[in-house]
């Protein structure tokens, strides 16, 4: 029942989180040199016309007034109309959160997948051969610009050798819709020629995102690798002649991620940031390329819109992973 | 009484910033079967290398193994195929128990998890070899029952109270003195020739001590298994054990059945460590001088620096083996024939 109350206390923090997210990019998006509604207007509007659009999306109030009033609609779940698309930002957003969660969620699988045993092998072969060339990869996978990495990928693998689409999620029509992400929809409809065709779009998005991720799971796995290893468990386990296999997979292992899968959670957060950039490289149709399009336009609702997502998803990935970690390190539940 | 294992003239070296530091010298010692023999010396002789050595889990890369043989029922483990020995002997026919009681489980896995992995590969039921190749092998369901209740009994034995839930508890759920228990508890249930404990009380209070050792040797005993039992703390080692070796700067001194080697102690170094022991109303008198780098280590006997007998020749030549009445043997040129405690 620990697990129960820790759970409830860190929901009990999601919307005091949340409201200092809002009032933060709230007033950055204010205080930005750019006037939406001159651009909303259109070049040929008199500054009267203008000022008649300002009072009528209500931004000639003052700040405070905007805000409590943006707070109190956004508890009802409505978080306004984008200026360009005309459309509810709510609309926008769930039509194009599917992309970026699909796109994310096998970046992360894609990361924890290959980092952790590449961790864990990179522990056990210290200075091996596996080791340098591992260090190389995580370093340049800290240091690369992911838009960069999105290019070159796009340059070789696109352009060059043809094996992978350029950009986009899909060429032709979306499996049936069912849960907006393409590959588990392709799956349930049995449609395993679009699933192809939508791991093909995935695949360099998909690399490019999980490359840093990647690298920092390699260097936590190492690290908390060495570090259990030096454990007086560990000894006690080589000198009662346990198999070494047994000892590396699940002794030391175990305890290496409890700190790993904390870093996890942080990953998440650099995931989604990363998104946006990877989104408008590769042209990916999710709410990353919405929030760079929004930001240019000086959008605010749609800006802020995808602020509130993306920090809410990002609390509950924190929530998750708070609960996970207590499942990984059975002493937080009795202690 | 049958010899166990003998160590003859290992030396192990231990790579260090100034140069290989020559952690064990031309160590020897013999273990017979059914006997507890104490190792004692002072912190940094070399007592936990020689138990790491006969156990065959030095350090890897720093540490080197440059001559001597540990020769186990037999057979030179040092020259044997380390798979086999790790398969058939380590957790086998020799079990260790770990100084500290508290780090020595995995924090995370339930003690039960814990015993029975141990129990899949070291039970007395379980079939020798197999290899790294069967990590991913079942556990026979019939000996699993079977290795299950001889964990009850030996947990009974080690006087856990409740076994059956204590083992679905976690490692931080004991004391420190339940989870040496514990230790012991595991150290028996491959029914071992030897087990290796590596001051296995020193972690606990010393209230706890006394039980714990009561219990090892009462329950080794009844078993006739032989244990080698390394110590810094004389009085632990009057205890329990039936022969005490003291070892210096990695080589041994003196080995002599317990009660000769506190009644009439033959070799200088032990004399002077028996006087630094507190007794009530005598003074505690520490040993002249430094504890030798290993790094360039004194010659001959490497005591004679420190030694008040020492003459030209301690320092020129290790002194052999001096057979003295009853099995004491002392490595001394000038051993001391007096009662304990008639120095000057």
């Amino acid at each position: 029942m620990r697990l129960l109350a820790l759970a409830l206390h860190r929901l009990a923090w999601f919307a005091p989180t949340l409201l200092g997210l809002l009032v933060v990019t709230f007033v950055i998006s204010r205080i930005i040199p750019a006037d939406p509604v001159a651009l909303v207007a259109g070049e040929t509007a008199t500054p009267v016309q203008v000022e008649a659009l300002r009072r009528e999306l209500g931004y000639d109030r003052p700040l405070p007034v905007q805000f409590v009033d943006y707070v109190v609609r956004l508890v009802r779940g409505d978080m306004g109309t984008s200026l360009f698309t005309r459309r509810p930002i709510v609309e926008d957003l769930r039509h194009r959160l599917p992309a970026t969660i699909e796109l994310t969620v096998v970046a992360m699988v894609v990361s924890v997948l290959a980092g952790i045993p590449l961790g864990v092998l990179s522990a056990l072969w210290r200075n091996s051969l596996l080791d340098h060339a591992l260090r190389v990869v995580t370093v340049s996978g800290l240091a690369i610009a992911s838009f960069w990495l999105g290019i070159m990928l796009q340059l070789l693998f696109a352009m060059r050798l043809g094996w992978t689409p350029l950009n986009g999620r899909l060429q032709g029509f979306p499996p049936r819709s069912l849960t907006g992400f393409y590959l588990v929809d392709a799956c349930l409809t049995w449609d395993w020629a679009t699933f192809g065709t939508a791991l093909l779009h995935l695949a360099l998005p998909a690399a490019t995102l999980a490359f840093p991720a990647l690298a920092t799971l390699v260097r936590f796995t190492r690290a908390g690798v060495l570090d259990v290893m030096q454990s007086n468990f560990v000894l006690y386990e080589r000198a009662m002649g346990l198999p070494r296999p047994l000892i590396v997979w699940k002794y030391i292992l175990r305890s290496a991620l409890t700190s790993t899968v904390t870093q996890i959670g942080l990953l998440f957060g650099i995931l989604l940031a990363g998104a946006v950039v990877t989104e408008a490289v590769f042209d990916w149709p999710g709410i990353g390329t919405y929030a760079v399009n929004s930001i240019l336009r000086s959008d605010y609702n749609a800006v802020m819109g995808f602020t509130v997502w993306a920090g809410a998803i990002f609390i509950v990935v924190n929530l998750l992973v708070d609960v996970a970690h207590t499942l990984v390190d059975p002493r937080e539940r009795t202690t | 009484m049958a010899e166990l294992l003998a160590v003859r003239g290992l030396r192990v070296d231990f790579a260090t910033d100034r140069g290989p530091a020559q952690v064990l010298d031309g160590m020897n010692l013999d273990i017979e079967t059914g006997e507890v023999v104490g190792l004692v010396g002072e912190s940094g002789c070399g007592k936990t290398t020689l138990a790491r050595a006969i156990l065959g889990i030095l350090p890897e890369g720093a540490a080197r193994i440059r001559a001597g043989e540990v020769r186990f029922k037999g057979t030179d483990l040092l020259r044997e195929d380390p798979g086999a020995v790790n398969d058939r002997v380590r957790g086998r026919a020799i079990t260790f128990i770990p100084q500290d009681p508290f780090t020595s489980f995995s924090p995370v896995f339930p003690v039960e998890t814990q015993i029975m992995d141990l129990m899949k590969w070291k039970s007395p039921r379980a079939r020798n070899g197999g290899g790294p190749a069967s990590i991913l092998a079942r556990y026979p369901r019939a000996r699993h029952r079977a290795d299950r209740e001889a964990v009850l009994e030996i947990l009974r034995a080690v006087q856990i109270p409740e076994p059956a839930r204590a083992l679905r508890r976690l490692p931080h759920e004991f004391s420190g003195g339940q989870r040496q228990r514990l230790m012991i508890a595991m150290a028996l249930l491959p029914r071992p020739d030897l087990i290796i404990a590596d001051e296995p009380t020193t972690a606990l209070d010393v209230t706890i001590q006394a039980q714990i050792l009561r219990l090892l040797r009462a329950l080794v005993k009844e078993r006739g298994v032989s244990v080698l039992f390394t110590t810094h703390d004389l009085g632990t080692a009057h205890e329990i054990c039936d022969r005490v070796v003291v070892m210096y700067a990695g080589q041994e001194m003196e080995a002599a059945p317990t009660d000769a080697f506190f009644g009439r102690p033959a070799h200088p170094y032990t004399r002077r460590l028996l006087m630094s022991v507190p007794s009530p109303g005598g003074e505690i008198r520490d040993i002249p001088g430094e504890v030798p780098s290993l790094v360039a280590p004194p010659s001959g006997c490497r005591f004679h620096p420190r030694c008040d007998y020492a003459t030209a020749e301690c320092r020129d030549v290790r002194p052999a083996l001096r057979a003295l009445a009853g099995a004491h043997g002392v490595r001394c040129h000038h051993p001391v024939d007096a009662p304990a405690g008639a120095d000057p």
